[in-house]
């Protein structure tokens, strides 16, 4: 075993020892001191200078006091299927007073690329019961979709009832749930604790906890060690498994502390230039493998600072995901649960997992027919503000109707409501209803004939 | 091998070392006891600094680092067509069998498939052969005949050239004698390094448009073969969607497209795509004319600015056998990110958003690799890149957008509102551009004998007219203007949605013949002047909507396939009777 003492300076999270030349790049060590011990890995090395940076709180440490042992490799989580069911800090060690799980693997959390070449393009549909979900985003097995949202809003709530109701494995397959929590209160923890134990998930369930109060720069680790573990089940032991990973935003804020640190040239808002390649080499850790059973699905949760939509920590992470889940704090004002905003939200594999053979036939059309009629209502209602609502056309008024239907009974659903697909559409088609047959010209003649409801009055219309 | 040097340092892809052999810049260097594949990227006394292609964990100093004695380079021959390549050219098929699920480090995999191919020579021992001159053609795929060509490097006597038969890529296929009495002995490959451009004989004026059969792009912002255009947007507008498009349904006769820094599950969506769908212009599968260059957002970044140039000089490499390559990258943006981490990790001197002062340069030399030219072999050959730029927070006035609009010629801007309404292809109509337009003009004249450039000039303003008039629509709502303007407005929507709109995914539409497209604007701009005629003579506007029938015209694109194209001409006779039954003198008569 590799040891070093005394370090020369400490900045922050990073621990500079000059003098040592043997370090490997990566490597993973442990910072003593008197009475306790601290994790990290080597940052940067060379032939007389090995910077360690430090997971866990660097007050109160002196550099003549620490000592370091490397350990030789890269930080590795023993991963099992006994992990299910447990509990376990950021750092992937027990936290529920349980001996830590037997290891049938141990595995480099940094993990490594998915060979694109192995990857099976996902299309098969997860139901979630949610329409705003189902019927016009829907998510897909080993899809990356994120909850964009703003803090206050029900995200949590969201996330909880998408896990609780995935209908994501089918007969004689196994499910599991990776929850990690990214700097996030007791109180959301303990919220999804209760909700997966309530519902009898917490058994398919591995939680690996970084909150508020532990080190930020433990964060930087926690969502690899679930990852981890989430690719093990999902590729080694045929599970489909749904990543929960909540707040990414913390998550970023702690590289930006990193970075910081560093002396690195700030990129936008201070956060590093590299924030975008390493948001994604935890999001591609996800999705199918040619001739493999499993599934990885990740459902990252992430607050845009300021409900700014541009703010780099959304905006990358759009630019790497599968698609984003907008929530809109005017929705929720309103008292629609979900606020989903449909107009900035998107599911990119949507289009390959819905349709005659998978849903139903009529369902891509009614979902883009949705957002285009959508789309115009919020024109309409713009243009009510300033005319008044009476001074607008019948097909406008119409509009106006369709949209609070469409927020109201259509998006609108409980927290522990389940709509089957076929329920989504058939409501989607009673709110559509309320347009002109006229208005609907992106669904075709023979839909509309079968689907549209009464009120032919105004179908007329163009003849 | 025999080490040249020690590593001193080890930062992420930046790898510092003290050097005792000399080695030159851009050399290959195959770094520490995993050999990891990397490349100099600056020299200083005797200290060297890497990019390392790989991971870099595990490293340390004090491992040796190897020379390779060449610059980075690629193999070019007979199989590239068809592969999957990472960044620095290891096929991604290979990697799989040999190392499992997950890219390990330290692959090697020979460049081309290990197979013979059949060899039939054009030329006679005895002949002078310039460089690039045509020694004999293999057959790589039954769209493409593998022009094998002298190097560019190498000219003189042909002293001796096999027969027609099959030869392995290493058998040796002729020996020329140079000028200065140097023989050379040819096979079916050579090396070439990435980053110098491939030689030709002058550049020619870009050339006939590269139809892409979306209606946006042919008819109002369109691209000539040899051209360049940036396809800017911010996440989720559509850039890799219109990308894939183009891929499959441009009539390029070779494509790159280099997945730089983007999705898995992309490259995943086109390798299970293409070989199932076949080439509208040929018939074949699509990938016999496809070479894919993929580094994905979590492979090393390194590799991932290395990709911008594997394939481009692919490209070049078949534009010199007389081929029109298209290249498609999605993102550049990424690559320009890739050059700013590694310069950061360099302690550059950041300009611009912390980009390094040379990004301008290095996006002009990029896009001046595109163009039509007279290849070396005397043949016609051309290059037409397709840049996708990812603007942080979609704004265009970042530095990478900036450039690459100052390099490309043909601007297709995507919008975030437009996408948000699932207006797609969500180009923006007004702030996009192609200065392509002339140069394609008699080329539309001549295929659908009409006068285009008129034709789309109408079009283009109905639209114009139709933004103006959004204004005051949305100040005081349609219903109070005029019938003269709520005609432009009627037909304006006919134009965005029934034809700028053009669904990717639909069987029917996502790809539209240039006489489909022509016969549908025709329609929609003959409609426009019979019904603004009819509203001068006093008729209402209700009775001249009536007669239009908009929910059945913009249904018209996806009910009419390219085979049945002339129905919409039929369709215009009738319309047009209609149109003409509500003139004045027919109600009276
Ligand atoms: N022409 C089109 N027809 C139909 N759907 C489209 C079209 N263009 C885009 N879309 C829809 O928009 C989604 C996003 O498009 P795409 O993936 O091309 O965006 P992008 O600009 O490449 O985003 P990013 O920068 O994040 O990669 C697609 O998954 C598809 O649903
Ligand atoms: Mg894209």
């Amino acid at each position: 075993m590799r040891e070093y003492e005394k370090a020369d300076r400490i900045e922050g999270p990073l621990v500079f020892f000059e003098g040592y030349g043997d370090a490997a790049y990566g490597e993973l060590v442990e910072v003593h001191f008197d009475g306790g011990v601290r994790l990290g890995q080597i940052l940067l090395t060379g032939e007389r200078l090995a910077v360690v940076e430090l997971w866990g709180d660097s007050a109160g440490l002196k550099p003549s006091d620490l000592r370091v042992r490397f350990l030789g490799e890269p930080m590795r989580l023993g991963v099992s299927t006994e992990m299910l069911g447990r509990i376990f800090d950021g750092l992937g060690r027990p936290k529920d007073g349980l001996p830590p799980p037997l290891a049938e693997a141990r595995m480099d959390v940094h993990g490594a690329p998915l060979n694109p070449s192995v990857r099976a393009y996902p299309q098969d549909l997860i139901q979630t019961g949610i329409s705003a979900i189902d019927g016009m985003n829907t998510l897909v097995r080993g899809q990356k979709l994120p909850i964009f949202s703003g803090s206050g809003l029900p995200h949590n709530e969201l996330a909880a009832q998408i896990a609780l109701q995935a209908r994501i494995a089918g007969e004689g397959e196994s499910f599991a749930v990776i929850f990690a929590a990214l700097g996030v209160s007791h109180d959301t923890a303990t919220f999804f604790q209760e909700r997966f134990a309530a519902s009898g998930l917490l058994s398919r369930t591995a939680l690996f906890l970084n909150l508020a109060d532990d080190a930020p720069m433990e964060r930087l680790v926690t969502p690899r060690i679930a990852l981890t573990l989430a690719e093990f089940l999902a590729f080694e032991r045929n599970f489909h498994v749904l990543v929960l990973l909540t707040d990414m935003t913390n998550y970023a804020e702690a590289l930006r502390e990193l970075s910081t640190r560093r002396g690195e040239v700030p990129g936008r808002k201070g956060y590093p230039g590299y924030l975008y390649t390493d948001l994604a080499s935890m999001y591609e850790r996800c999705g199918r493998v040619q001739e493999r059973a499993g599934s990885l699905t990740q459902i990252p949760v992430l607050t845009m600072p300021g409900d700014d939509i541009t703010h780099p920590v959304p905006d990358l992470s759009g630019y790497i995901t599968e698609g984003q889940i907008v929530l809109s704090r005017e929705l929720n004002r309103a008292g629609v649960y979900p606020p989903v905003d449909v107009l900035p939200s998107l599911s990119r594999l949507m289009k390959d997992g819905i349709g005659g053979d998978r849903t139903r036939s009529d369902h891509p059309a009614v979902a883009a027919q949705l957002y285009a009629s959508y789309a115009r209502v919020q024109e309409v209602r713009a243009l009510a503000v300033i005319i008044g609502e009476t001074a607008l056309s019948e097909t406008d008024r119409a509009y106006l109707d369709f949209g609070q239907r469409f927020e109201r009974e259509l998006i609108s659903q409980q927290v522990d409501e389940f709509r089957s697909v076929d329920e989504t559409l058939d409501l989607a088609w009673q709110v559509l209803s309320r347009l002109p047959a006229g208005e609907l010209t992106r669904l075709s003649e023979d839909e509309v004939k079968r689907f549209y409801l009464g009120r032919l009055d105004h179908g007329g219309r163009y003849g | 091998m025999k080490p040249i040097g020690t590593i001193i340092e080890v930062n992420g892809p930046v790898v510092e070392a003290r050097i005792r052999e000399g080695v030159g810049l851009l050399e290959q260097v195959w770094v520490g006891e995993m050999r990891l594949a990397g490349e100099v990227i600056a020299l200083k006394h005797d200290e060297a600094t890497l990019q390392v292609y790989e991971e870099t964990s595990g490293l340390r100093a004090g491992e040796p680092l190897f020379g390779s004695g060449e610059l980075l380079s690629l193999t070019l021959g007979p199989g590239l067509i068809g592969s999957v390549f990472d960044g620095v050219q290891r096929r991604l098929e290979v990697i799989k069998t040999e190392q499992g699920i997950y890219i390990q480090r330290g692959a090697t995999t020979e460049a081309l498939p290990e197979r013979g191919w059949r060899f039939s020579p054009s030329v006679e021992p005895g002949c002078h052969l310039h460089s690039g001159a045509l020694l004999g053609v293999v057959s790589e795929t039954p769209l493409i005949e593998h022009r094998i060509l002298v190097p560019p490097s190498i000219s003189g006597t042909l002293i001796d050239l096999v027969e027609e038969g099959e030869y392995q890529l290493n058998d040796r296929i002729a020996l020329v004698r140079a000028e200065d009495g140097q023989e050379h002995v040819l096979g079916l490959t050579h090396r070439w390094p990435v980053r110098q451009e491939r030689p030709h004989s002058g550049r020619l004026e870009p050339g006939p448009p590269l139809v892409t059969g979306q209606r946006i792009l042919d008819t109002f912002f369109p691209l000539s073969k040899g051209g360049t255009a940036a396809l800017p947007g911010p996440f989720g507008a559509g850039k890799t969607v219109l990308q894939h498009a183009l891929v499959k349904w441009s009539n390029a006769e070779v494509i790159v497209y280099v997945g730089c820094g983007e999705r898995g599950n992309e490259m995943a969506n086109v390798l299970e795509e293409l070989p199932e769908l076949t080439d509208p212009w040929s018939g074949r599968p699509l990938m016999e004319r496809t070479i894919l260059v993929a580094n994905t957002s979590n492979m090393p970044v390194a590799a991932r600015e290395a990709s911008i140039y594997t394939g481009i000089t692919l490209a070049e490499y078949y534009r010199d056998q007389g081929y029109h390559v298209a290249l498609m990258a999605d993102s550049t943006s990424r690559w320009a990110e890739a050059l700013r981490e590694i310069a950061g990790r360099l302690e550059e001197m950041p300009a611009e958003e912390g980009y390094p002062a040379y990004l301008p340069s290095r996006l002009a030399a990029f896009y001046e690799r595109a163009g039509r030219v007279r290849t070396l072999a005397g043949e016609e050959g051309a290059i037409t890149i397709i840049g996708a730029v990812s603007p942080p927070g979609g704004d265009f006035t970042e530095p990478v957008t900036q450039h690459t609009q100052r390099f490309t010629r043909a601007f297709w801007a995507l919008d975030r509102s437009l996408a948000g309404a699932r207006h797609y292809p969500a180009i923006n109509w007004q702030t996009s551009y192609s200065f392509y337009s002339e140069v394609v003009a008699p080329w539309w004249q001549q295929e659908t004998q009409n006068d285009w450039l008129a034709l789309r000039a109408e079009a283009a303003s109905i639209l114009e007219q139709d933004a103006r008039l959004q204004q005051l629509v949305r100040l005081v709502g349609a219903e109070a203007l005029p019938d003269r303007q709520r005609w432009v407005l009627e037909v304006a929507r006919l134009l965005k949605e029934g034809f700028l709109q053009q669904n990717a995914l639909h069987l029917i539409d996502a790809y539209c013949v240039p006489e489909r497209q022509v016969y549908l604007l025709k329609l929609f701009v003959r409609l426009f002047e019979l019904g603004r005629e009819l509203l001068e003579a006093g008729i209402p506007l209700l009775r001249v909507r009536q007669a239009l029938d908009l929910p059945r015209l913009l249904r018209l694109k996806e009910a009419v396939s390219n085979e049945q194209s002339a129905e919409i001409g039929t369709l215009q006779l009738e319309l047009e009777a209609r149109f003409k039954a509500l003139e004045p003198t027919g109600e009276e008569g």
